[in-house]
């Protein structure tokens, strides 16, 4: 039998899929694959440090996706929910799909794939939330600009949905976890790391770095939000689980003084 | 911009627009155009949940609430003494733009107060929706209210515009409406409805032959019933409910349950509970109607002219239809599946899979995520025991109660729980 062998990769995901293409290829014994920033290696066995590689990438990811448009979407959104050993399950998993003959017949009571498919879900849940909760800010650049904090790493997710539907305006969402944004300048979306030192949250006092109007706007928007209640109907219970309060910081409606 | 007007508007139009409860953004899949603005998601997105709980997705305001009418049920009618505002038609241009572009929401749903004459309004209604299109190259979502009684040529124009048309019917029956809204006549409403369903099977037909056909009202129209102000039964209710749906497509009917605004002998007193389940209820009904294949007079009929409140519709035909069960999940017909308590039509399509590969037992319906405490009084399978054994319809009623009450008694959301 190989001696078993630890992968470390870039933390990308291009970098993932071409540590399992290596790890296929080499027909390795993989003990785990961690990402450079935090690998402990473990005390049996070798590491072996892998270099991204597209042509290789994207040669696993068109190889799972023949098998399965479902599985592929849920290796994508599994790998960003930054779940700790989340890349050895996802390998499994890979590895177990590649051994189906067409990629449905995975079996869901396998602790794995059901484990892979509910973390896909979350991840999910989280991208159709940050759609809905992302509250744009016009700057004096005339750039639109929001800050979220969301769970998973929804950045590469949601890019389509605000293409789309913004087209004729410069907008730039940052992650302020990961301390990284999208900007879209009226072409292109492309990837920008910032370290920004203020973070416009609903709370802070109003910042020259916006159009003086959007103060305005967002009163307008705040008080419509306030007036849209139907007070004989009032459900507290019913709001937050649809709107859980670790999102309220971000949404101008729930601001409370400017 | 004076903002501080436009605030002091935005605070009464707002208000007054809240009573009408659709809010949906979708149905439509209006794609974003030469790099403008905006595009519509075909499963709607909600943007945040107001205290009540429901589903806040467009800029839902009037126009105006001033009124030459004085329908009884409405806050904004004649003879009541509020506040009065109107929009300028570019104010709401500035605002939905604004409001948009911030992703605050989906989009804009204009209605109004009948200021002058119904053609008037509806003109400016139009001119609204016409101005976001080909002024501001907009793509999101419009809901236009028809103002009862507008003219065809007005109509025509809104659904090129519109994504979704409506006109609310609030009372369900022709003699609710005579003693609440003395100034409207029941065509004023059914008028502008078969325009529109007209015109969008018109569009739909061309569009087959000539692809670059434009959309017309692409997420199709829908109506609103007050329950509760006037009177009626639920089967008044459901009666109409299925009539407005097949002789003018409508995409959606929804049921409003009344909140008291007027002191009025004619209506419940102010202070009066909103009758939330019995909202509740008829949204089941309308399901049941619309994707399980039951037919109104099965649910509602003269000797059952309420909805009971104490369990849902589903249930309670089943208790008046024991004859029916028990059903054998292994052998009977989609139809019927869809029938029995405690299974929902996701359920009904993973058993109809299941059972190709195996005899399906009580263990696998569990799995499945049918809703036994219901459904064990209701069915067979290879498991071996019948749970029914000879219970009555009472015995039945009243086990199921005792198990699940937390879910029955206090079902005040408005939001569909949708049962199984
Ligand atoms: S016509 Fe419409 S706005 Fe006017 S009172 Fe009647 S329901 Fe209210």
């Amino acid at each position: 039998m190989n001696p078993s062998t630890t992968l470390i990769y870039d933390g990308s995901f291009n970098g993932f899929l071409t540590t399992v293409f290596v790890a296929f290829d080499e027909k390795l014994n993989v003990a785990d694959i961690q990402k450079n920033s935090e690998c402990q290696n473990g005390l049996f066995s070798e590491t072996e440090t892998i270099f991204t590689n597209v042509e290789k990438a994207k040669r696993v990811w068109n190889g799972i996706r023949n098998k399965s448009h479902n599985a592929i979407a849920n290796v994508y959104f599994a790998f960003l929910s930054e779940t700790e050993g989340v890349e050895l399950m996802l390998y499994t998993y890979i590895q177990k799909l590649m051994a189906t003959k067409s990629g449905k017949q995975l079996d869901y009571s396998d602790g794995i794939v059901l484990h892979i498919s509910q973390l896909a879900r979350k991840v999910g849940r989280e991208k159709h939330r940050m759609e809905a909760f992302v509250r744009f800010q016009l700057t004096k650049d005339d750039i639109y600009f929001a800050n979220i904090e969301p769970d998973f790493d929804v950045l590469p997710l949601i890019s389509k949905h605000f293409r789309d539907r913004y087209a004729d305006q410069q907008w730039l969402i940052y992650d302020v976890k990961r301390k990284y944004g999208i900007f879209y300048n009226l072409d292109h979306v492309e990837m920008v790391s910032l370290n920004l030192s203020d973070i416009h949250h609903n709370k802070t006092v109003k910042s020259d770095a916006f159009k003086p109007e959007e103060y305005d706007y967002q009163t307008l928007w705040n008080e419509y939000f306030k007036s849209t209640s139907i007070k004989s109907r009032i459900n507290p219970k019913l709001h937050t689980q649809h709107v859980p309060k670790r999102y309220w910081k971000y949404l101008s409606e729930k601001k409370e003084a400017v | 911009m004076d903002f501080d007007r436009i605030q002091e508007k935005l605070n009464i139009l707002a208000d007054a627009a809240k009573y009408d409860v659709s809010c949906a953004s979708s149905g439509s899949d209006r794609t974003n155009k030469n790099q403008g603005l905006g595009n519509a998601s075909r499963m709607g997105i909600c943007h945040n949940y107001t205290s009540d709980g429901r589903c806040i997705s467009l800029l839902k305001i009037l126009l105006t609430n001033h009124c030459i009418f004085d329908c009884a049920y409405c806050v904004t009618r004649k003879s009541n003494d509020v506040k009065r505002a109107a929009f300028k038609i570019q104010e709401v241009v500035d605002l939905t733009i604004n409001f948009y572009r911030r992703n605050y929401i989906e989009g804009l749903f204009l209605s109004s107060g009948i200021f002058k004459s119904p053609d008037y309004t509806m003109e400016r209604l139009v001119a609204v929706a016409k101005k976001l299109r080909e002024e501001e190259n907009f793509n999101g979502y419009i809901h236009l209210k028809s103002i009862p009684g507008a003219s065809d040529e007005l109509m025509y124009e809104a659904g090129l515009y519109a994504d979704r048309l409506s006109v609310n019917i609030e009372v369900p029956t022709i003699s609710g409406l005579k003693l609440l809204a003395p100034d409207k006549k029941h065509e004023d409403f059914t008028k502008p409805m078969l325009k529109v369903k007209n015109e969008i099977v018109r569009y739909k037909s061309e569009r087959k032959i000539i692809k670059s056909t434009p959309k017309y009202a692409p997420a199709g129209q829908s109506t609103q019933m007050i329950v509760g102000a006037s009177g009626e039964t639920d089967k008044d209710i459901m009666y109409s409910a299925t009539y407005y749906y097949k002789t003018y497509q409508m995409r959606r009917v929804y049921y409003s349950g009344y909140v008291p605004v007027a002191d009025d002998a004619r209506l419940p007193a102010i202070g009066s509970q909103v009758p939330m389940l019995r909202e509740n209820r008829l949204y089941q009904t309308d399901w049941l109607l619309r994707f399980y294949g039951f037919a109104v007079n099965e649910i509602l009929n003269n000797d059952h002219p309420n909805l009971d409140m104490d369990v849902d519709p589903k249930l309670s035909w089943a208790l008046r239809n024991l004859h029916h069960f028990p059903v054998d999940v292994n052998s009977a017909d989609k139809r019927l599946l869809a029938r029995i308590p405690g299974i929902g039509m996701q359920s009904v399509e993973k058993i109809m899979k299941a059972r190709k590969f195996r005899k399906l037992n009580w263990d696998h319906l569990k799995k499945i995520g049918v809703a036994l405490n219901r459904a064990k009084y209701f069915t067979v399978c290879d498991s071996r025991h019948w749970e029914r054994r000879d219970l009555d319809a009472e015995k039945i009623k009243g086990m199921i109660l005792q198990t699940s009450s937390g879910k029955f008694r206090n079902q005040y959301s408005t939001q569909l729980s949708l049962f199984n």
